[in-house]
């Protein structure tokens, strides 16, 4: 029974519409100025910038619960972890941190793994809960006794300046992939977990592990600074000042009539864009390459019927786990993206409604299981997302216009930017209930 | 299954941290009931008569279907698998979309009620399976059988406990640990408490042990002798059949044969076809 | 002495704190679990909707302390509960009406339910920011503690001093209080028992001539009263911000999951053990030790705290990981095979 006209048909051309749509969005607040539009293409490249990365964090969640039905609350946490990837790998190495406590560092991290893998072991060979408990406990302590002093002496060094371990100075785009990796290896280890209970707890295990990742970013500080936040993390492109002053440049932009400081800007946001344009196209082309492989062709039957495939010897939970894994490292690619575009980690802006559950709006809205309606949905929205701030005070002018000036209009007034969290509630329902399979449905 | 269930596939569905599939209903409460109307003069006490229809906008699974019960009698649908018996029973207790003829009780017209009011009308129904509440005590079990009664139930559920000594013994039990017999017996004992004026059971012996059937098939006799009209749908066609007042022997959604259970077991047709020689 | 002195520490830093913490998860996982078993999904909108009750309650308490009503020692924000429940209760029925109560005539799959209580989630958020914004706010004006440090220091002579504040009392009272309502209403009213049955089995019940909607109506506004009590209590506790509230939703879920889903007696075990857990794992021990064990020296600068506070929530994951390994079923039998 058809309650509405979306389930009946799809279009092919709901992608080519959306994208239109897009595209006038963006060119109208790149060059009209009034009350909705700000009229500088810094501004709009800027959200054309931000909204590329949150595209390819909703093409990590879209291969999660598109192609595998995973529901992962956790996308905060897989963003931070590759955000740290930037600070680890690119940055220079911090004077004397490593002298300091680098190698027992390095010792206690591995000693700390050996537990965990040693207590794995216990399990598997003897059943014992107690046992394992106790391998645990010792390792704690063992752990914490190699641990501490290092981070004591890291943290010493030069608190002001650094205080943590600092990077390997190595090229800014391969801590991209080693973001990848770093959220990869997380997702392992929850989903290994989670999905091999005898029930899926994967949405609670990923709430938490969500959770954790941002914790230990915001409080180990030899790590990330915490609160402190890590600024000038190289870029792969130019900077702004450099530019300004370079004569041929300063020409350059006299040839398009604009000055040479808002050229300088647009230029080092372009080069970003195709930076980006390139990441998530390559990401968007393997995807829907391995949608149509044999590989996808398992994963859509797992998804649509598992007992009949786990009656067929399929592996179900090593599957979900792979797609778990490789969604997961996409989003950690684009955590890394992400801080590498603000120059700057900094842990406490990880807010799971912003990077989790707006993620999920994206993705509901584009149309779960379509590739192209996650990355289409994620810049509608992201777009929506920076605007409302600007339109909702604007609404809320217009309708107080008429009111009479006093405490009440001013808290109106004052409070009228959080309108924008119930616009994204309001939009996602609204979806949900007239148009659940998003703007471009899954074929 | 709704088109909403077709919105995001089978995705989430495993995830035990956000879904609770447990319980879950299928029939649609909504549905509002129509106006009763007049039963036809010389019916039997419940009858279901020319019914075709099928689920939801479905292929007919009926086709011109007649069940009959009469008063004190124990009338059994036996046929092969796939032949539509459960079906039919469904129709006459309204969870189809019937596109032909009408289910009449007790000299009412009650083809336009939905399930839930053709409880009230008097039909006490045990479903195959899901029949009983399983977090719930025995005793729990029958009054919430007896919910619609405004009126003292103990009366009732002492000759429920009566007829079941066994699951009487253990009234302070979850449900849902009692054995299956057992479960059975809260299951008819729970229908039982709305002092139903009919008695309608989809196959109550599906999966338990000889023993047991034979029990059951003990109490449902006593049941029927004890004025209240039986309708039954059975795997068991033999052991149905001997304890049957009548019989209807259902072919791909249709009546084949009808008769006395005695009768349909003479009939050779029947035998070679149905019991197996 | 030494010993008393290690357990009046003890309770005045681990045992009380934790008891009022607990019973605080106790009374959100009960609402949790509620919703997970009757309307079948977990509802993400929990914690924003505490948020929610809770602001409601602080503006009605600010405009009672502005007439000058007072019920002094207890906090005036007791008396703007009923309004506010009633309050919120209208606005959770609201959500349902122009929500959920579609997605339940279509017999959508739970998993439906849970991504519009998402955007549920967003909107109470939204809400809860133009009610009140994003800032701390307190609004415990009752009497402080019911025993001081001073006083008890004075009663009983011992070096270490107890203090029981008035807030922890209460919540522990009420909250009981609650529980125990709660528990006769489930097991011993008609209607109670129609919600078992109708979480047991949603048919059977409905044939039984049990009305689903009434039962959904119930199930709301009793949540909807958990959830005002629970964030008041909170609030009166620690402090009121709206984001802690959201936090608060990792602790709440696995208390919930550790007890088995769909069982209340179970979220009630779950709120403990995660809030006992958490506290005592984050604690540092070094006072309790020095007394109890005074010849054992941990050396300058050791608190003997096995995590910093700030990995509370880790416990919550840990315990819940754990029981899910060993104890697939949560601690009692919830719904989960």
């Amino acid at each position: 029974m058809a309650t509405n006209r979306q389930a009946a048909a799809s279009s092919p051309w709901r992608a080519p519409i959306v994208l239109a749509i897009l595209a006038v969005l963006f060119v109208l607040e790149g060059t009209v100025r009034n009350g909705m539009f700000s009229g500088s293409w810094n501004t709009a490249l800027a959200i054309l910038n931000m909204g590329l990365i949150s595209a390819i964090v909703a093409l990590g969640v879209n291969m999660q619960w598109g192609y595998a039905g995973l529901f992962n609350v956790g996308v905060v946490g897989f963003l931070a972890v590759g955000g740290l990837a930037p600070v680890l790998v690119s940055l220079p190495p911090v004077e004397g941190a490593w002298d300091a406590g680098g190698p027992r560092l390095i010792l206690s991290l591995l000693v700390g793994l050996g537990v965990l893998a040693a207590a794995k072991i216990v399990y598997t060979r003897w059943r014992k809960g107690w046992l394992v408990a106790l391998v645990l406990i010792a390792g704690f302590f063992l752990f914490r006794h190699l641990f501490d002093p290092a981070v004591v002496a890291i943290e010493a060094n030069n608190p002001a300046r650094h205080g943590n371990i600092g990077g390997l100075g190595m090229p800014i785009l391969t801590s991209w992939l080693v973001g990848g990796l770093f959220a990869a290896a997380a997702a392992w280890a929850i989903g290994k977990v989670a999905l091999g209970l005898r029930s899926d707890y994967l949405a609670i295990a990923t709430l938490g592990i969500g959770e954790i990742i941002v914790a230990v970013l915001r409080n180990e500080e030899w790590l990330a600074r915490g609160v402190m936040n890590v600024t000038s993390i190289p870029r792969p492109v130019a900077y702004e000042i450099d530019l300004q002053r370079n004569p041929d440049f300063a020409e350059f932009a006299a040839g398009w009539g604009l000055p040479v400081a808002e050229a300088s800007g647009i230029w080092v946001k372009l080069s970003y864009m195709s930076l980006f344009l390139v990441v998530l196209l390559a990401i968007m082309l393997l995807a829907e390459l391995a949608l149509k492989s044999p590989w996808g062709r398992m994963m859509r039957a797992i998804r649509d019927n598992e007992t009949a495939a786990e009656a067929m010897g399929k592996n179900v939970t090593g599957r979900h786990l792979q797609v778990f894994i490789l969604g997961s490292a996409v989003i950690g690619i684009a955590g890394a993206m992400m801080v590498t575009l603000d120059g700057l980690l900094a842990p406490t802006s990880y807010n799971p409604l912003r990077y989790t559950f707006l993620i999920w709006v994206m993705v509901i809205v584009g149309g779960s299981g379509n590739n192209w309606g996650a990355v289409l949905g994620a810049v509608l929205i992201w777009f929506l997302w920076i605007k409302a701030e600007v339109w909702g005070p604007a609404l809320i002018g217009l309708l107080t216009g008429p009111m009479a000036d006093g405490p009440l209009k001013a808290h109106l007034l004052e409070s009228a930017p959080h309108m924008r969290f119930i616009a994204m509630g309001a939009v996602l329902l609204l979806v949900l209930r007239f148009a659940p399979r998003g703007l471009v449905p899954e074929r | 299954m709704s088109d909403q269930d077709a919105v995001f596939g089978n995705r989430g569905n495993r995830d035990l941290s956000v879904v609770n599939p447990r319980g879950r209903g299928m029939i649609d409460g909504t549905r509002r009931s129509g106006p009763v109307g007049e039963g036809r003069p010389g019916d039997p006490f419940l009858i279901g008569e020319n019914m075709t229809g099928g689920y939801g906008k479905g292929a007919d699974i009926l086709h011109n279907c007649t069940i009959a019960v009469e008063q004190g009698q124990i009338a059994v649908i036996v046929g092969p698998n796939g032949a539509g018996k459960s079906t039919a029973m469904k129709a006459v207790f309204g969870m189809l979309n019937l596109r032909q003829g009408s289910v009449r009780l007790g000299g009412r017209d009650i083809t336009a009620l939905n399930p839930q009011d053709r409880v009230k009308a008097g039909m006490g129904f045990v479903p195959q399976v899901n029949n009983i509440f399983p977090s719930m005590s025995v005793e729990e079990n029958l009054e919430m059988g007896a919910y619609i009664r405004k009126d003292d139930i103990r009366a009732t559920m002492e000759q429920v406990y009566e007829l079941f000594p066994a699951v009487a013994a253990k009234r302070k039990q979850a449900a849902g640990e009692l054995s299956g017999g057992q479960r059975q017996q809260v299951a008819v004992g729970r229908a039982l408490m709305t002092q139903p004026s009919v008695l309608m059971l989809d196959e109550p012996t599906a999966g338990v042990s000889p023993i047991v059937m034979d029990e059951l098939f003990d109490r449902i006799i006593a049941i029927a002798r004890g004025g209240l009209p039986v309708l039954m749908v059975e795997q068991n066609a033999r052991q149905a059949m001997m304890i049957a007042d009548k019989a209807y022997v259902l072919v791909q959604g249709a009546n084949a044969h009808t008769g006395t259970g005695k009768e349909l077991m003479q009939n050779d047709e029947v035998r070679r076809t149905f019991l197996g020689g | 002495m030494d010993i008393l002195n290690g357990l009046v520490v003890f309770l005045n830093f681990v045992f009380i704190p934790a008891a009022a913490y607990g019973a605080q998860l106790a009374l959100g996982a009960l609402g949790v679990t509620l919703i997970y078993g009757i309307l079948r999904f977990s509802n993400f909108a929990h914690g924003d909707t505490m948020a929610f009750g809770t602001a409601i309650v602080i503006l009605l308490t600010w405009g009672l302390q502005a007439l000058g009503v007072s019920i002094f020692p207890l906090p005036t924000a007791l008396l703007a509960l009923p309004l506010a429940i009633a309050l919120t209760a209208l606005l959770v029925l609201g959500t349902d009406r122009a929500v959920y109560r579609f997605y339940r005539k279509q017999k959508a799959a739970p998993i439906i339910f849970v991504m519009a209580s998402v955007g549920v989630m967003f909107v109470m958020n939204g809400l809860t920011r133009l009610l009140i914004g994003v800032n701390e706010q307190r609004f415990d004006d009752g009497a402080r503690f019911l025993i001081d440090v001073r006083t008890f220091r004075e009663m009983t002579g011992l070096a270490e001093g107890l203090a029981l504040r008035s807030t922890q009392a209460l919540t522990v009272v009420l909250a009981f209080a609650v529980m125990v309502a709660l528990f006769w209403f489930l097991n011993r009213t008609r209607s109670g028992k129609a919600m078992r049955a109708y979480s047991d089995n949603e048919d059977l019940a409905l044939l039984s001539g049990i009305d689903p909607e009434r039962v959904v109506r119930l199930t709301w506004i009793i949540a909807a009263g958990l959830m005002v009590i629970a964030g008041t209590l909170y609030g009166l506790d620690k402090s009121f911000r709206p984001f802690n509230y959201f936090q608060i939703l990792l602790p709440i879920f696995a208390a919930a999951i550790v007890g088995g889903l769909g069982n209340p007696l179970g979220a009630i075990a779950g709120g403990f053990l995660v809030a006992f857990s958490e506290v005592a794992v984050t604690y540092p021990w070094v006072r309790v030790v020095g007394y109890i064990a005074p010849w054992y020296d941990p050396g300058q600068g050791n608190l003997m705290q096995l995590l910093g506070t700030e990995y509370k929530f880790a416990v919550s994951f840990v315990i819940l990981i754990v029981v899910l390994l060993f104890k697939p079923t949560g601690l009692f039998r919830g719904k989960s095979v």
